[in-house]
């Protein structure tokens, strides 16, 4: 629990309300947020860090298994989780969920004709180390439609959830792929700030990818940090 | 002077529960909360049930939110600060709206007492559901507190007339002491909503 909380940066997040994306309108709140001074209720928070990660949560694809391997293309998903100063978020949960490789939920409200895989389940936890390192394995979630507009799809993204020191640190965001044609034509993502979306999309890197095994991808998290401007050295 | 931005809000999208909410939606996943907050034994005092629905700008309840709540015990102890170093309490618990039939969160914890800072007890309260690309931060106050409420600072900076969508009202029923929180997303009794 730190001792400050350093503002929700507005020009790094979406406003709750956009055209794009159609179910903003009914749902986003309209009225101006009251501003609320962190204090001990904000800056403190539940406490799950690794002790919460259990068997092969971290392994989404042996995590499903009940046959055979998952279908896909496996992908390992490593980055550091740091606040606003680059000071590591140590011990921290990582909650992912996503569509298999056809980009297919398993979720009863996911109609889309898409296979499931019996061995997948596409969802699972991870946490960050002492350096604020979290990493998973998966395999590449597919695209899918969905309603929002005349022949809409969801770009390839995974789902995050994370919880950072305090409940004023909460974050849920969602992950894409470098070069994805979809990006360009997806409101959620769209609905980011212009200068910030890069920030939503993982590297692809080499020196994660692992020798005939999987493709690595490298994706950063800040979360808002502590407001105190921090005494470097 | 920070030199990180901060990592976009997405929204939590329809499918979340699989993910964070597996078992309460049958999912072979193992939970990490529940809808029932976490060392409800070591939390004290008496015990509550929170309920309450997800209204968007039609008043219609959705069916696909989530709620996180986080509380101090009853003696106003928050969770991993000095003072509950020791407690089994956790202070938080994770509800979706899509098992029950009425589309309700259900709640099951300890009333909390008041925390630091003057404050009326309290319990905050993140909305996440599709179409809400970025969480949304409330409190739940409790009716039966007028005294505190009128006291409190954080419901000092809300508008008058606004001030009551954050107030619980307290039903006594066959399940026990029940508190009813609807959160309105839009309309004429939109929830406040905080810039934590
Ligand atoms: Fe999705």
């Amino acid at each position: 629990m730190s001792d400050s909380l350093s503002p929700r940066d507005w020009a790094s997040h979406p406003a709750y309300r956009d055209p794009g994306y159609k179910s903003t309108g009914l749902r986003g709140p309209t009225q101006p947020l009251v501003t609320l001074p962190a204090g001990i209720g904000e800056l403190s928070g539940p406490r799950f860090g690794k002790d919460f990660v259990f068997g092969d949560d971290a392994d989404l694809t042996r995590n499903g298994r009940v046959n055979g391997e998952p279908q896909g293309e496996r992908i390992i998903v490593t980055g550091r989780v740091m606040d606003e100063n680059g000071r590591a978020v140590p011990d921290t949960l990582v909650e992912v969920w996503q569509a298999n490789a056809a980009g297919r939920y398993v979720h009863s409200r996911d109609q889309h004709d898409a296979p499931l895989d019996p061995n997948f389940l596409g969802a699972g936890r991870c946490a960050t180390d002492a350096d604020g390192v979290y990493r998973f394995l998966t395999v590449k979630p597919g695209a899918y439609p969905w309603p929002n507009h005349f022949n809409a799809w969801r770009p390839n993204h995974i789902h995050l959830s994370l919880f950072g020191p305090g409940f004023g640190t909460r974050l849920v965001t969602q992950m894409y792929f470098p070069g994805d044609p979809l990006l360009d034509l997806d409101p959620i993502f769209k609905a980011t700030p212009e200068p910030v979306r890069t920030r939503l999309v993982a590297d692809f890197d080499i020196e994660v990818t692992q020798e005939a095994y999987a493709l690595g991808y490298r994706f950063d998290i800040v979360l808002r940090g502590s407001a105190a401007t921090p005494m470097e050295g | 002077m920070a030199t990180k931005g901060q990592t976009p809000s997405q929204t939590v999208g329809p499918y979340f529960a699989y993910g964070l909410t597996p078992e309460q939606y049958g999912y072979r996943l193992k939970s990490i909360a529940h809808p029932t907050v976490g060392g409800l034994e070591a939390g004290g005092g008496p015990r509550i049930l929170v309920e309450g629905r997800v209204l968007d700008g039609n008043g219609d309840p959705i069916d696909d939110a989530m709620i996180e709540i986080w509380q101090a015990d009853a003696q106003g102890r928050y969770p991993g600060t000095d003072k509950a170093a020791n407690s089994a309490f956790t202070g938080f618990a994770r509800c979706g709206t899509g098992t029950d039939k009425d589309k309700r969160f259900i709640f099951e914890t300890v009333k909390p007492g008041a925390a630091d800072e003057g404050q009326a007890p309290h319990i905050n309260v993140i909305v996440f559901a599709r179409g809400l690309l970025s969480h949304a931060y409330t409190r739940l106050y409790f009716a039966d507190e007028a005294e505190a409420n009128a006291a409190d600072p954080v419901l000092a900076r809300v508008p008058e007339t606004r001030r009551g969508t954050l107030i619980a009202a307290r039903h006594e029923t066959d399940r026990g002491v029940v508190y009813r929180f609807d959160i309105h997303l839009q309309g004429a009794a939109e929830t406040v909503f905080f810039d934590v």
